[in-house]
């Protein structure tokens, strides 16, 4: 068994108790994904798993084992141009420190797509009736698990909304 | 600090005060007040499409051949020793390389406390680092492992057996108060303060308020755990570290290790927040001495918990203050009093006892602080260190004040500003606090609210509040910088400077480019690394600042290398340094624009392929000449349920005095980012420390509530913009006022809401109910 990661197949790791983040980051070179916490508090290692926002640190590696995962790395085109999304938040300035990025870009891909499945948040008002409205208040609830301790929210939120309302598709 | 120290800088004080102000530095406003092109404008941060790919590499992500992982196992008592350790199992187990405590570990020197005396040093835990089994606080490093994977140095961790002889330790606050220090100066000021009879004052006084306020232990978190990725080779020590004092890092690795300077080389190019905590802790001693005794490369990243554990946080406080008015308002008396936790090891006064210095002219002040000892991890600065926790107090008890005179409390705040320092008498180098206060109230339209009548929406209340922060000009000396022109008319310039997300390249780039006459695309910046030259530490928000006055000194001297290089054959010819200026892509003439000629031209008649200069950040004479801080106006709206007690911010306006802005994109990013944290210090963050064995109980970001997204208005920013004439480029740092005020005018807010004032942060939904 194989993991595919952007496209790339990665060995399983031999010890079980290895997190889907460490064999990122420790095994296969890939250190955009990052370790905030390694207890699913922060979001800062938010990977797409077979497109849904898993937190890595609290995957196993062999959970992943014949999966699709998609980090960061994979984020951009292949031939370098950014991902709209990534040029949203350097035109909002939703970062600064650039440490929880990643994960907050991962996981707004990961949200975009839960949201245009028709999926509710808590702040949704009609539970039944299909798609929610889009707005400041469903990015902020539906972000909530990827903490910024530099305060970029303001950003982020706005980064989100740019790419989501330009209806940029995947 | 001592009384020699007050001596010593009440004389400058003194003989400066006698000084023209045009002999210190500044005397001279910078020209680029005037001349902006760049510097001013919005751009972009230059490193954006790195951090947004993933792409930017923080220290624990250099790879490395044979590295090895590391885990440590923390004291669980406060104080005591080790009675009987037994590491034979984590010994053996798969893929332990090492496992080190204080009976194989090298000899380590105490790392030199960060202080004003060597910007070499960096210690915060003055400490012996596993040198015997004393356990002096709960969390102590009591033993390393290092093994060939994290999953095996993790699980040897556990395996680690410790018995402890416990002693009766210091963990309560209220009892540390018996032996509370009263130390002579707080950085470098008198500690005690007494001006007029403030006692008097408050007895005669038509209105007074007289309260404690109490602020807990907060932490950093910076959500890059704290982290190091270490190698020796050839005798020197290689550190790939997260910190915002790089210098200061190497300087005190050198001191521990007993090597020279050179034999330690630190590199930092991003850091992934730090707040005040990205500085020399046991842990990157740790890590040094376990590779050096391995001989194999380390990597050590501090569990969440074990930054708790080992890195220090803001120090609790508890604050009294009280404040006398005449009829109208006009302040007669202000006294601060208070406690703060400051270990005997620790290094970092919580100087809370400075900020009613500034803020407001009163006639008579009685200011002091103590400090307490406890057996608990050394406190450090977090951002806006006094300041943050200062403004807490005494910004809510001018509220309490205004409340009780029957006065709009901005109204009260104008009334008492001040016209030059209230204490010394100072004059401002620029300070218009008025102005921020207009801004702020305009654009959050206070005067539009009757704020005394009750405001309800079903279970919530709602509530207005404001209050001022404040945070003083810094500017470090010996910073410097290089800048190498090259004969394609490029500059670059180098720094040992730090970037942890304030735009440190993004907005020194732009000023360089405006100093040397460049487009912005002609000039590199390089930082984060001590190959490049000296730079103090990004800290007291001053390496803008710092950075700002090195560029300009090493321009000086470029301006006089170019121009002798030129030699006569140039429409330079017989001019001095002084006669030019930089425009253009090169030198020319003031006055006198015909005779210019560009840098390429002059390295190239000169066979030269560039040409490099040092420049460094000359002694801060302004800073005791002048009273420079920088103020802003805050402004909250939010709503509480009476259910739950749940406290929802629903507005934040910040109005700013901060001299000139050099980049709106990254400066707004600041000051939001500070008010955000101001906002966590109000409602959600503290460190629970367990006062039966001193343990943190709140050591994870699932029982340490940073702000969320959910959490966070969106909050509008201004600036006055008006330029400080003694500082470079006009403009006074920006990193630590945000969260300065916040946590006040929250508190205000709550308590034009609900009628109840919180004198305790955080204002939890149980003060509420």
């Amino acid at each position: 068994m194989r993991i595919t990661v952007n496209g790339t197949d990665y060995p399983v790791p031999d010890d079980v108790r290895v997190s889907l983040l460490d064999m990122l980051r420790e095994r296969s070179g890939l250190t955009g994904s990052k370790l905030g916490c390694n207890q699913g508090a922060c979001g800062a290692c938010t990977v797409l798993l077979d497109g849904e926002r898993v937190l890595s640190c609290l995957t196993l590696a062999v959970q992943a084992a014949g999966r699709e995962v998609r980090t960061i790395e994979g984020v951009a085109a292949a031939e370098g141009e950014l991902h709209p999304l990534q040029q949203a938040f350097i035109d909002h300035d939703g970062f600064q420190c650039g440490y929880c990025t990643p994960g907050q870009i991962c996981s707004a891909l990961g949200m975009l797509e839960e949201f245009r499945r028709g999926d509710p948040s808590h702040v949704t008002a009609d539970l039944a009736g299909g798609q929610a409205r889009f707005s400041h208040e469903e990015i902020r609830e539906r972000m909530s698990g990827n903490l910024c301790r530099c305060g970029a929210h303001n950003g982020i939120v706005a980064a989100i909304l740019q790419f989501a309302d330009a209806g940029a598709g995947e | 600090m001592s009384k020699l120290q007050n001596a010593i800088v009440g004389g400058v004080r003194r003989v400066l005060g006698q000084v023209p102000a045009g002999w210190l530095p500044g005397g001279t406003p910078d020209p680029l007040i005037q001349r902006r092109v760049s510097l001013g404008t919005q751009q972009p941060r230059i490193d954006g499409p790195d951090k947004v790919r993933g792409g930017a590499r923080f220290a624990a992500e250099v790879p490395m051949d044979g590295l090895l992982y590391t885990a440590l196992v923390h004291a669980t008592i406060a104080r005591g020793r080790i009675a009987e350790l037994d590491t034979g199992a984590a010994e053996a187990a798969p893929g332990v390389a090492l496992v080190m405590t204080h009976r194989n570990a090298p000899k380590l020197a105490v790392p030199p406390p960060i202080g004003m005396t060597s910007m070499k040093a960096a210690g915060n835990n003055i400490l012996p680092i596993m040198q015997d089994p004393e356990i002096r606080w709960n969390g102590q490093t009591v033993a390393l492992i290092l093994a060939e994977s994290q999953e095996e140095a993790d699980h040897a961790a556990t395996l680690v057996q410790v018995r402890y002889e416990t002693e009766r330790a210091r963990t309560r606050f209220e009892e540390a108060k018996a032996d509370a220090r009263t130390p002579d100066s707080i950085l470098i000021e008198k500690n005690r303060l007494l001006k007029g009879n403030a006692e008097a004052a408050l007895t005669a006084a038509a209105h007074r308020t007289d309260a404690v306020y109490r602020t807990p232990w907060y932490n950093h978190n910076p959500i890059e755990p704290h982290a190091a990725t270490v190698l020796w080779k050839d005798g020197r020590l290689i550190v790939h570290d997260a910190t915002q004092m790089l210098n200061g890092t190497a300087g005190s690795l050198a001191k521990v290790f007993g090597l020279k300077d050179d034999q330690v080389h630190v590199s930092s190019p991003f850091v992934g927040g730090g707040f005040g905590g990205k500085a020399l802790w046991d842990h990157q001693i740790l890590a040094a001495a376990a590779a050096k005794l391995a001989k194999r490369p380390v990597r050590i990243v501090l569990r969440r918990s074990s930054m708790y554990r080992l890195i220090g946080g803001r120090a609790e406080t508890e604050q009294r203050v009280a404040l006398a008015a005449d009829a109208r308002g006009k302040l007669t008396a202000l006294l601060h009093h208070g406690y703060s936790v400051k270990p005997l090891h620790s290094v970092c006064d919580e100087q809370y006892g400075l900020t009613g210095r500034s803020l407001y002219a009163c006639e008579s002040f009685d200011i002091v602080q103590h400090h307490l000892d406890l057996d608990v991890v050394a406190n450090t600065f977090m951002r806006g260190p006094g300041e943050a926790v200062g403004t807490f107090a005494i910004e809510s008890a001018i509220d309490e004040l205004a409340h009780d005179i029957g006065m709009d409390p901005v109204a009260l705040r104008l009334r008492n500003l001040p016209d030059r320092d209230p204490v010394s008498g100072a004059p401002h180098s620029q300070s218009d606090p008025a102005k921020a206060w207009q801004m702020g109230a305009d654009q959050f339209g206070w005067n539009r609210w009757e704020r005394r009548s009750t405001r309800r929406e079903g279970e919530w209340r709602l509530g207005l509040g404001c209050a001022t922060g404040t945070f003083p000009y810094a500017r470090m000396p010996g910073m410097s910088v290089r800048i190498t022109v090259d004969d394609e008319g490029r500059a670059t310039v180098a720094s040992a400077a730090h970037e942890m997300g304030m735009g440190t390249a993004t907005v020194q780039r732009q000023h360089a480019a405006d100093r040397l006459g460049l487009p912005l695309e002609r000039v590199d910046v390089r930082i984060g690394d001590t190959s490049l030259p000296f730079a103090t530490m990004a800290g007291g928000s001053s390496q803008t600042a710092s950075l700002g006055a090195a560029i300009t000194a090493a321009s000086s001297k470029l301006a006089g290398e170019l121009v002798r290089l030129a030699g006569n054959d140039t429409p330079l010819a017989g001019l001095r340094a002084n006669d030019l200026e930089f425009a253009e892509g090169g030198l020319r003439c003031v006055g006198d624009p015909s005779r210019q000629e560009s840098f390429a031209s002059i390295l190239r008649r000169a066979g030269r392929r560039q040409i490099s200069v040092e420049g460094e950040s000359s002694a801060p004479l302004e800073m005791l000449k002048f009273a420079m801080h920088s103020t802003s106006a805050i402004f909250c709206e939010l709503r509480v349920s009476e259910a739950t007690g749940e406290v929802r911010v629903t507005r934040l306006v910040g109005a700013f005095d901060c001299g000139r802005i050099l980049n709106p994109k990254t400066a707004a990013s600041q000051f939001r980012g500070g008010m955000i944290m101001g906002l966590g210090m109000a409602l959600t963050e503290e460190t629970l420390l367990d006062p039966r064995n001193g343990r943190i109980m709140s050591a994870s970001l699932t029982d340490y509530h940073v702000p969320v997204h959910l959490d966070l208005p969106e909050i509008d920013v201004l600036w006055t913009d008006i330029p400080d004439p003694r500082a470079p480029m006009g403009a006074r740092g920006i990193g630590e006022i945000g969260i300065t005020g916040v946590a006040a005018a929250v508190a205000n807010a709550v308590f034009n809401a609900t009628g109840k004032r919180v004198r305790d942060l955080p204002i939890t939904l149980d003060k509420l109910l």
